[in-house]
């Protein structure tokens, strides 16, 4: 019987499912993924994990739980860095142990570390590591990461050009409404976590979708832009989200096409307490793009969250629509 | 240039020692942190973490008194702490309060950026004289640690409640009245001796606690209630691994010269947190086991509300707990923390501490009542 590998659909699962996909199949092992989220996973992480825990941490939890009695392992790598010389978050780093000591019960964890921060090639020690507690030889490995590690270029390709990830993985063919208005190009910040989990957000994408709005968010911005941006900072960033949203929110004052920027956090994430109030200070000292924070937690009021997004977009709205209003004389 | 710097606990006894040998031009905020606290938040990102608003309520009172230039360490990641500076910088900017920001760290640029930024502090780039002074300041912490160790160990036992803090209050505020690091080690000495020379309860056995946690919310006595003093006062002997000292001297010089680092926590927290994670969650965790192993009765972990690494510690203290039989109480702080609250969970803490004390003290003698009942002559 083959091995089955659980793969909860929480935090970066929708950045790195198909490599994670693709390297397991590859070694002949079973995938099993958790449900999408819902309020009884939901439900489940809040219950189970420290109150002051991020919105996404306990949604990982409820994934965990949801998956522990359906799997032979569970895949929670230790994310410490995926990128030179930045981190992803502490709570990332300490997500397996955060689980084990939590949740009772589980069945064995793949707790291997990935640590880029030194070096990308603790990459491969990381793949021969799981490799070896599932028994399989260092060539299928290599093999396997190779192959891996080809499928998620694919997938990032497509996601750069405009495809959101949750549409990829789930292999879903969005039908939208026809663009009633003029189009709108909205630029959304937020963890990957938060933007394609449509629980979580409370389907904030598919809203927007639905209000004639073209959709941009961090991951269709080109890798080397961003990168170019962030190395105009005054101290290097240390997070790979952050060095990602900082470059993106300097690459909009260089574009004239940006009718607005969103940005989507979790309530309680050290990460963007920070991040958030960098990008607004430097998109409002140089542009007068319209920018707002949106705040998600377990206890986010869909109306209240839709009429802010409401608010937002008629706003964006009215300015062309009164462009000709403007007084003449200042 | 009129340097100013943020307020924790006791650096600014460091910090003086050091900016004096310097012959550096400075002023030492206000030490009000519930002023600054307020001051702080008005301008802050809301989420962001205590800290960052203790400082930032610093700073603008700091320039109030005519400074201009900021001082702190810096970091790079993945707590939230390495990026303070920058954050300094970008808020002071848009509110006013327009401070250079100088970040003790290893730039990004490198040793020429690195030089430029000691030369600004130090005035000139005379290495003897700079090391010298980095090297008394270092004394002065480690000998500041060792008297606040001491008022941990004397608080519980003496005689007359109040003496201690009274002593080490004049310390701190006689700090202020001296300059350099000679003339605050003399002043350290003498206290040491005043500390020495008060009446204690020899036979005192007090409960002992454990601190554990963020590093600024634990040693900055003021932000967390002034915990200390008060366990003291209610005959607890605290204990506290994480110090500026240990701060400076395994941080910042061993780091910088690769030496080997005292990594006791980190191989006792290894079967629970398998990684330095970042902040000091490791520590929090090695320590809590420390504890259990050296017969604490308990442990408080403090830390300001939305600290990433302390989160992960929190949620694998209750193992802890469980496997090692210590209890543990989780305070988190932040600008709305209300004392009377904070107040009355210590107090059942440490009541139930003291019970669990005395029940184990029964057991050992075999003198339950209940066991007498069930065992004995019936």
């Amino acid at each position: 019987m083959k091995t089955k590998i659980g793969i909860p659909r929480g935090l970066f699962f929708y950045q790195y499912y198909p490599l994670w996909k693709t390297f397991f199949e590859e070694l002949g092992a079973e995938i099993a993924v958790s449900g999408h989220t819902n309020r009884r996973i939901l439900d489940m992480g809040v219950k189970s994990c420290v109150d002051e825990a991020c919105l996404p941490v306990k949604v990982f939890f409820g994934h965990v739980l949801d998956l522990a009695d359906k799997v032979d392992y569970l895949f929670i790598p230790r994310l410490t860095s995926v990128s030179r010389k930045e981190y992803i978050c502490p709570k990332f780093g300490g997500l397996p142990d955060m689980v084990r000591h939590s949740l009772y019960g589980l069945p064995p964890i793949i707790d291997t570390e990935i640590n880029l921060r030194k070096s990308g090639k603790n990459l491969l020690n990381a793949a021969m590591d799981v490799g070896s507690r599932l028994n399989c030889d260092k060539k299928a490995v290599r093999r396997a990461l190779e192959k891996s590690l080809r499928a998620y270029r694919e997938f990032r390709e497509q996601v750069k050009k405009g495809a959101l990830p949750p549409d990829i993985i789930d292999k879903r063919f969005p039908v939208l409404k026809k663009p009633s208005d003029r189009i709108l190009n909205i630029l959304v910040i937020g963890h990957v976590y938060n933007l394609y989990d449509n629980y979580i957000n409370m389907d904030m994408l598919k809203k927007l979708r639905n209000n004639s709005v073209n959709l941009i968010t961090v991951d269709m911005i080109d890798g080397c832009i961003i990168d170019e941006k962030a190395q105009t900072l005054n101290k290097k960033m240390f997070w790979y989200f952050g060095r990602k949203a900082m470059g993106t929110a300097l690459h909009v004052l260089d574009r004239n096409d940006i009718d607005g920027v969103i940005y989507v956090m979790s309530f309680g994430c050290g990460v963007d307490s920070f991040i958030s109030d960098l990008v607004e200070k430097k998109i409002r000292r140089k542009s007068d793009v319209p920018f707002i924070i949106l705040t998600i937690d377990e206890h986010s009021g869909e109306a209240g969250f839709n009429t802010r997004l409401e608010a937002f977009l008629d706003m964006v709205r009215w300015r062309y629509r009164h462009e000709a209003d403007v007084s003449s004389h200042g | 240039m009129k340097l100013t710097f943020p307020h924790m606990g006791n650096t600014y006894i460091t910090v003086k020692a050091l900016l004096d040998d310097l012959g550096a031009d400075y002023v030492i905020p206000p030490f009000n942190i519930r002023e600054a606290l307020e001051t702080g938040t008005r301008f802050a990102p809301e989420m962001a973490c205590l800290p960052l608003k203790i400082n930032l309520g610093n700073f603008i009172r700091a320039y109030e008194k005519g400074a201009d230039t900021v001082l702190i360490t810096g970091g790079c990641g993945p707590c939230r702490f390495g990026y303070y500076c920058e954050m300094h910088r970008e808020i002071l900017r848009d509110i006013g309060y327009p401070m250079d920001v100088i970040t003790l760290e290893w730039p990004d640029k490198g040793l020429k950026e690195f030089l430029d930024r000691v030369r600004k502090i130090a005035g000139s780039l005379n290495i003897c004289k700079i090391l010298k002074a980095a090297k008394n300041a270092t004394d002065v912490a480690i000998k500041v640690d060792e008297l606040e160790r001491l008022c941990f160990y004397l608080r519980p036992r003496e005689k007359k409640a109040g003496t201690v803090d009274k002593i080490y209050k004049h310390f701190r505020a006689g700090v202020l009245q001296v300059k350099g690091s000679r003339n605050i080690r003399r002043l350290i000495r003498e206290t040491f001796e005043t500390l020495q020379s008060i009446e204690v309860d020899e036979n005192a056995r007090p409960l002992k606690v454990g601190i554990v946690g963020e590093i600024y919310t634990t040693i900055d006595s003021q932000t967390s209630f002034n915990i200390q003093e008060r366990l003291g006062a209610m005959g607890v002997e605290v204990h506290r691994y994480v110090t500026v000292s240990g701060w400076i001297v395994e941080h910042m010089i061993k780091k910088a010269l690769h030496l080997p680092r005292d990594i006791r926590y980190a191989k006792a927290a290894a079967p629970y947190l398998g990684a330095m994670i970042g902040g000091h969650a490791q520590e929090t965790i090695g320590n809590t086991v420390l504890y259990a192993n050296a017969g604490y009765d308990g442990v408080i972990q403090i830390y300001p509300l939305t600290c990433m690494p302390e989160i992960v510690a929190e949620s694998i203290l209750p193992a802890i707990e469980r496997d090692l039989g210590m209890p543990v109480l989780t305070l988190i702080i932040d600008e709305m923390t209300g004392e009377a609250g904070y107040m009355t969970r210590l107090e059942a803490f440490i009541d139930l501490l003291q019970k669990r004390r005395e029940a184990r003290e029964f057991e050992r003698k075999g003198a339950l009542p209940w066991n007498r009942c069930r065992f004995g002559e019936h």
